[in-house]
């Protein structure tokens, strides 16, 4: 297997990691943003050049060949534990410095107003635990990881008084069915099947986490309790995404997955139309969010090449355009308290690029053209007609719906009224800096997107590919049950499931 | 020769497309230019546009050409053995498009010196005319779409910058509602187009016109799709029109539009965007071709909204209003004629039938100027008739009409009712589309809080009980 030319990926991990020890004992909190914007700069950085010299060494391919899987360099922490531990191929290479970037924006682009309130350690550590799921493709880690993960915004919502209880109900589900069914995928891989079940329970977990209906309300709770940044941080990067695609999609069954995205179809409409209605920007910010989360979900599902490739697409798309999204309704609730839309708020004079930034922001991530969502969306759209043309209608019923809940939102912010202010509200050079990193990535996506599609489509083919040489091999197996012993058994040394569930296909 | 086609046509649209980028770019920094600034620049690029367009007329004319696509490439190209997929950016320059883009760069242009002068000293004049780019290069875009994907590009682009200049004086709750309907109806409109390019795409492994219009210079195209599928594409093409052009039953935006500036309401709802739905189905009219009951829906589809609005817009107490129901008039008009050319083309004879396409450029052409003219003529018009009315010392005399001669008096009165609450067709779009969807959506959210609050043991945290994370001062 190829190695990076440095340790680029442990790196990325490691320094925010060292970073959240360090910060923990930081008491000032001016100081602590200042130090975690530099130590997740630097992870941002290695984990650009992780990508950088990941897209170097698949130049080297020889033509025709687009599969390559990268192991870090020297493998520091594969010495300690005698087990491959992170590598990273056409599917997580970029979603290293998407991670990086939305945790080092985050937090550039805190204010003094919220600094107290935000735990800068304990975002550092879950940007660490982030990284390392994207960068590992070894089941057990991946369970591990996902579960690790949840336990951060749990101390949170406790220290800010709330009992906590819905969030964990819906992470202690999550990691039952998340556990009970990598087991169960383990066990029948063993003996040489797919289990549907166990694959539908894995998918299942994914879901919970992902927030599709009906376990969908513990992410409203989570915006509604946590810090703005934290639930922001938690669900914009759809970790659910990433183990459905690792864990469930290469052992679950076709229908299994399609009956999943028909639930999936279902929460992206519910979602957006509940999007139409609240009176809160936290919830009205959560629920679009739940609705695209649910949208790429319905392409993971498709299992076509368009579809997934399109799934892909909106993920990265999804990820930069309500993160910055989100970025803008944080800086607005630094200046103004908790926003709401019962009434106009005529924010528009005071605080002009925020506005203009909540615009494109929010365009772009339900797929304006020449926005980076636009091609993912067409994508998404083309797969989920040529599945079944109800979805393609249910999807383009949801991103309609999205857009005006989008608009109405900003009306109410923005204008309307003429809003009264003592003191500046302008954006301060920090915030500039965010939103506008933000939107240079979505409009050069937007009007250069080869690059990025190709991409991913080379990556929904690897996925492809593992799935049908897993589930179509297993059913073929299954039909043939007369043919030579022998002949079967060969075919299945390949497939032994410790092997596939342990060790990367190569 | 062609080298330089190739650079009028690229030219014609990098003007636009230049003017949003540096008044676009500015203002994301927050350092727009000054008004002089942003005149000058209007005025070359608009100028630079126009020329190139004409230029490009010329060049057309001699050569004889009626048909030249000018391909940037493919925005996405992915060819492999399981898979070609491709998106492709081209612009086909004919005798549709050419003289739409003209007509455009005019407008756009007299719009733009009209504004520079109409808006001056408004604190929102680069925000206007920021919008004013974006538009100008949406209905450019629109009109030399050669790919569907590519028109709805364009398609989008028109709608975001109507809907915004619509709300265009933000400080008002008036024309910030308004600007939120027109919205509304456009995500539909768009809705409706992006499953028919999405159709298409599938249909027929691609998006350009070529692959399913033919080869041949409009309006002499055919369509190469089956009548199953002609008519499901040629259905979202209607709603996706009746949408953007305000036909039945989406006629209530377009009086409501004329909330925004004069020069906006001039050039967008009266002239350019209005025509942009009949532009649509005059460059699928093949595909109208292919089903006679789509065609005669169309023409049924034109007549309602003609009639309906010549109603309306008799009993309307506003200039603005009345104008914006006279273009409803002349676009069902447009229409009717574009569904009759089908018609015609099915039954009797297609010459005859392209023959009409042309006949209908002319009327959006001919229309869009008068009413260009008439919108902007507006604000003085009702000072010229206080002038007459004040030099006469009285009110105008009223002239009898055929309606109060023929009609009895009850009938007058509910045709004045019917046509005052413009066919209640606001009240029952909103009555039965509109409040139920928000009906279904308020009860789950009702239900949905009062699920989270017993799961989590504690009361959902309202917008007003929540404790500021800040004190302003921290900020000053």
């Amino acid at each position: 297997m190829s190695e990076l030319h440095l340790p680029f990926i442990e790196a990325a991990i490691l320094i925010p990691l060292l970073g959240s020890l360090v910060i923990s004992r930081v008491g000032d909190p001016q100081r602590a943003r200042r130090w975690s914007a530099g130590f997740a700069g630097l992870a941002f950085v290695a984990s650009v050049a992780a990508w950088q010299d990941y897209d170097w060494l698949q130049r080297g391919l020889h033509a025709g060949e687009h599969v390559l899987e990268v192991q870090d360099r020297w493998r520091l922490l594969e010495r300690v534990f005698a087990h491959k531990v992170f590598t990273i191929d056409q599917l997580s290479a970029p979603l290293l410095p998407l991670g990086a970037l939305l945790y080092f924006l985050t937090s550039v682009a805190t204010l003094r107003t919220k600094i107290r309130r935000f735990s800068f350690a304990g975002m550092l550590f879950s940007e660490a635990v982030l990284l390392a799921t994207f960068s590992t493709k070894s089941p057990p880690l991946i369970v591990g990881l996902m579960i690790v993960g949840t336990i951060p915004p749990f101390f949170e919502l406790r220290s800010r008084g709330s009992t906590g209880r819905i969030y964990a109900l819906h992470m202690v589900l999550f990691a039952a069915m998340l556990v009970g069914g990598w087991l169960g995928t383990r066990a029948a891989a063993q003996s040489g099947h797919t289990s549907a079940v166990a694959a539908g329970v894995l998918l299942g977990a994914m879901l919970i986490r992902g927030g599709v209906f009906p376990f969908h309300t513990w992410l409203v709770h989570l915006f509604e309790r946590a810090s703005f940044g934290t639930a922001l941080l938690f669900v914009t990067p759809m970790v659910g995404a990433y183990g459905a695609l690792r864990l469930a999609l290469p052992v679950a069954p076709d229908e299994v997955l399609r009956g999943l995205g028909v639930a999936s179809l279902f929460t992206a409409v519910y979602a957006s139309g509940m999007a139409l209605v609240q009176r809160d920007v936290r919830r009205f910010f959560c629920y679009l969010l739940l609705s695209h989360s649910a949208l790429v979900f319905v392409g993971l599902e498709m299992v076509k090449p368009v579809g997934l490739t399109g799934a892909l697409c909106v993920w990265l798309s999804v990820g930069l355009s309500l993160g910055g999204f989100g970025l803008v309704l944080r800086a607005l609730e630094s200046r103004r308290g908790r926003l709401s839309l019962r009434e106009y708020q005529g924010l528009y004079e005071h605080t002009p690029s925020l506005a203009v930034g909540f615009i494109l922001t929010g365009l772009a991530s339900v797929g304006f053209p020449g926005t980076i969502g636009f091609i993912g969306s067409e994508l998404l759209v083309d797969g989920a007609v040529e599945t079944y043309p109800s979805i393609g209608l249910g999807v383009v019923v949801a991103a309609a719906l999205n857009g005006i809940a989008l608009v109405r939102a900003y009306f109410l912010l923005f204008t309307g009224t003429r809003y009264q202010s003592s003191v500046s509200l302008r954006i301060v050079p920090r915030e500039q800096f965010a939103l506008l990193s933000f939107m240079a990535l979505i409009f050069i996506g937007g009007f250069v997107p080869q690059w990025g599609v190709i991409s991913r489509y080379y990556a929904a083919e690897e996925i492809l590919e593992a799935h049908d040489k897993i589930v179509h091999h297993n059913d073929h197996d299954d039909d043939d049950e007369d043919d030579d012993d022998d002949d079967e058994e060969d075919d299945l040394d390949d497939f032994e499931g410790e092997e596939w569930l342990f060790e990367d296909l190569d | 020769m062609h080298t330089l086609m190739t650079v009028l046509g690229d030219t014609v649209v990098a003007a636009p497309a230049l003017l949003v980028l540096l008044l676009g770019l500015t203002s994301l920094v927050g350092r727009p230019f000054g008004e002089r600034t942003i005149g000058r620049l209007v005025h070359l690029l608009v100028g630079v546009g126009l020329a190139a367009a004409v230029a490009l007329l010329i060049v057309m004319l001699i050569r004889g050409d009626r048909h030249v696509a000018i391909g940037l490439g493919n925005w996405v190209d992915i060819h492999s053995h399981s898979l070609h997929y491709h998106f492709a950016v081209k612009f086909l320059y004919d005798r549709l498009s050419v003289p739409f883009v003209i007509l455009t760069f005019v407008l756009c242009g007299t719009i733009g010196q009209f504004g520079m002068k109409y808006m001056h000293r408004e604190a929102g004049f680069n925000r206007f005319f920021t919008l004013y780019a974006l538009f100008m290069l949406g209905m450019i875009v629109t009109s030399l779409a050669g790919t569907i994907e590519t028109l709805f590009a364009g398609w989008e682009l028109v709608g975001l910058s109507s809907a915004m200049l619509v709300a265009f004086y933000q400080e008002r709750r008036s024309p910030v509602a308004n600007g939120l309907r027109v919205w509304t109806v456009y995500r539909i409109s768009d809705a409706a187009l992006l499953f028919a390019s999405v159709a298409l795409h599938h249909m027929r492994g691609g998006g350009d016109f070529d692959g399913f219009l033919g080869d041949i210079s409009w309006p002499e195209g055919v369509a190469t799709l089956g009548p199953g599928q002609g008519f499901l594409v040629g259905s979202l093409l209607v709603v996706a029109a009746a949408g953007k052009s305000a036909l039945i039953p989406f006629s209530g935006w377009l009086p409501r539009a004329m909330e925004g500036p004069t020069p906006s309401s001039a050039v967008f709802y009266g002239a350019l965007s209005v025509h942009l739905g009949a532009f649509l189905l005059l460059r699928c009219s093949p595909i109208l071709d292919l089903s006679w009951g789509l065609s005669a829906a169309v023409v049924a589809l034109g007549l309602t909204s003609a009639i309906f609005a010549a109603f309306a817009g008799r009993v309307q107490t506003d200039i603005k209003s009345a104008l914006s129901f006279a273009s409803i008039t002349q676009v069902g008009i447009i229409v009717a004629e574009i569904g009759a050319a089908s018609l015609i083309s099915i039954f009797w004879s297609p010459a005859v039938g392209q023959f009409l396409r042309y006949l209908t450029l002319i009327h959006i052409l001919g229309h869009g100027c008068l009413r260009t003219l008439q919108f902007v003529r507006a604000p003085t018009l009702l000072h010229d008739y206080r002038l007459l009315e004040n030099a006469l010392g009285r009110h105008l005399p009223h002239e009898t009409t055929l309606a109060e001669v023929v009609l009895p008096t009850g009938a007058r009165t509910w045709f004045y009712r019917f046509a005052l609450e413009r066919g209640y067709l606001d009240s029952l779009l909103t009555k039965f589309v509109v409040a139920p969807v928000l009906f279904v959506f308020q009860a789950c959210d009702a239900v949905e809080r009062r699920a989270i609050e017993r799961l989590a043991g504690e009361r959902s945290l309202e917008e007003a009980d929540a404790a500021p994370t800040g004190t302003l001062e921290e900020l000053a």
